[in-house]
């Protein structure tokens, strides 16, 4: 932080950060939907509605960098950190059935992946979005200061 | 404030031309270099776990079929071919299926070409209406141990008594006089309750296997990667390979 060309170099590399995140999570996203065969239930179209324009419009903030990506990025991850949370309540089971938006094709209460006993797919996407939008709220404030 | 400092200073400021076009040039490249390099990568491990998974996938198939394999093979279900072989082919197979009529000589030819090293599973799914009639009649058949005779007279006559896809199974029993059965003990049989058990478990397996179409290959439990007379060839050149060493 000891000069406006480092300061830009660091918020450059947590914007970068946020786009590998986003671009893991949606080839992730893909592996398991394409390759290993699990259907995507609703929420989780939703929330892919959210990470994959990332991928796409981070890069538009690195090349040449600019910081007011925040303002076009942050909407996406937060929308879809909302998103993830109420998966995650849907799966624990703290809320009801009747409030399921998703009874057709297949239930969003489906758990098709459990990594070390607690790692599930709407894990993975509420830590993606969160670890985002963190980062993204950081970029701001430094920028803006 | 310590940045407004350091913004006076006169080398911040007012750089040399030279400083200046280093200073934004280098990083730039860098970073553009470090984001190609970064998509690649990930697009790489991508493409690559996305060929590898279908081999692991299919070799936890083996592995589950040496373990357990009720599902894909009953004790009733007719076989050919040596108890010592080591590469089995279960068929789930429909009587008044076409394509199973053209797949069987091919199958034949894959076990003749390896005699005592193949051996042939036959699960029944008569998706067709009217073809569990037949199956009940090479049931039947299998009782007076005149199981593939039939079925190779059945195949052989599909086109009289189920063309195009619309089988009249009664027609079965014009095609199967010369074989030497006892028709009368036939028709007893064919009714028995067993049978009907075994059309049963036949097609609750088909189910649980995810069989939707016929013929439908397994390969000591390995489904064939997508549907084809090369594709069930290689399959079972695959396994022989890996079974004999």
């Amino acid at each position: 932080m000891d000069s406006p060309a480092r300061t830009q170099d660091s918020d450059w590399t947590l914007v970068f950060v946020c786009w590998l995140l986003a671009s893991v999570a949606a080839l992730g996203s893909l592996f398991f939907s394409e390759v290993m065969g699990h259907p995507p239930c609703v929420l989780c179209w939703y929330q892919r509605i959210c990470m994959y324009p990332l991928v796409l419009i981070l890069p538009a903030g690195l090349f040449p960098f600019d910081a007011k990506i925040v303002r076009y990025a942050l909407p996406l991850s937060l929308v879809g950190l909302l998103l993830a949370i109420f998966h995650l309540l849907l799966v624990a089971g703290y809320i009801p059935e009747t409030i399921k938006p998703c009874t057709q094709g297949i239930p969003c209460t489906e758990v098709q992946i459990v990594w070390f006993g607690f790692v599930t797919i709407p894990l993975l996407s509420a830590v993606s979005f969160l670890l985002i939008s963190a980062l993204l709220i950081l970029t701001q404030r430094r920028s803006s200061v | 404030m310590k940045q407004k400092e350091r913004k006076l200073k006169p080398t911040e400021r007012n750089p040399k031309p030279k400083e200046r076009a280093l200073k934004n040039k280098q990083p730039k490249v860098k970073k553009g270099r470090l984001f190609v390099f970064a998509a690649l990568f990930l697009l790489l491990v991508f493409i690559g776990g996305a060929l590898l998974y279908p081999n692991q996938k299919s070799n936890e198939a083996t592995q589950a079929y040496q373990r357990n394999k009720s599902t894909f093979v009953r004790d009733h279900s007719p076989v050919l071919g040596s108890p010592a072989a080591r590469v089995e082919i279960v068929e789930f197979l429909d009587p008044a299926c076409e394509t199973c009529k053209a797949f069987f000589p091919l199958v034949k030819k894959l076990m003749a070409a390896n005699p005592d090293r193949v051996r042939l599973y036959v699960r029944y799914a008569p998706f067709h209406s009217g073809s569990d009639y037949v199956v009940k009649i090479l049931e039947a058949a299998k009782r007076q141990g005149k199981f593939w005779e039939t079925l190779d007279a059945v195949f052989a006559a599909q086109s009289s008594w189920a063309p195009h896809h619309n089988p009249q199974p009664q027609l079965v029993w014009n095609h199967i006089g010369g074989l030497g059965l006892d028709t009368d003990r036939l028709r007893q049989d064919m009714n028995a309750s067993e049978i009907e058990n075994i059309i049963r478990q036949d097609l609750a397996d088909a189910k649980t296997l995810n069989v939707t179409m016929t013929p439908e290959f397994f390969v000591n439990g390995r489904p064939l990667p997508s549907f084809g007379a090369d594709q069930l060839k290689d399959l079972v050149q695959g396994a022989l390979a890996a079974a004999y060493k």
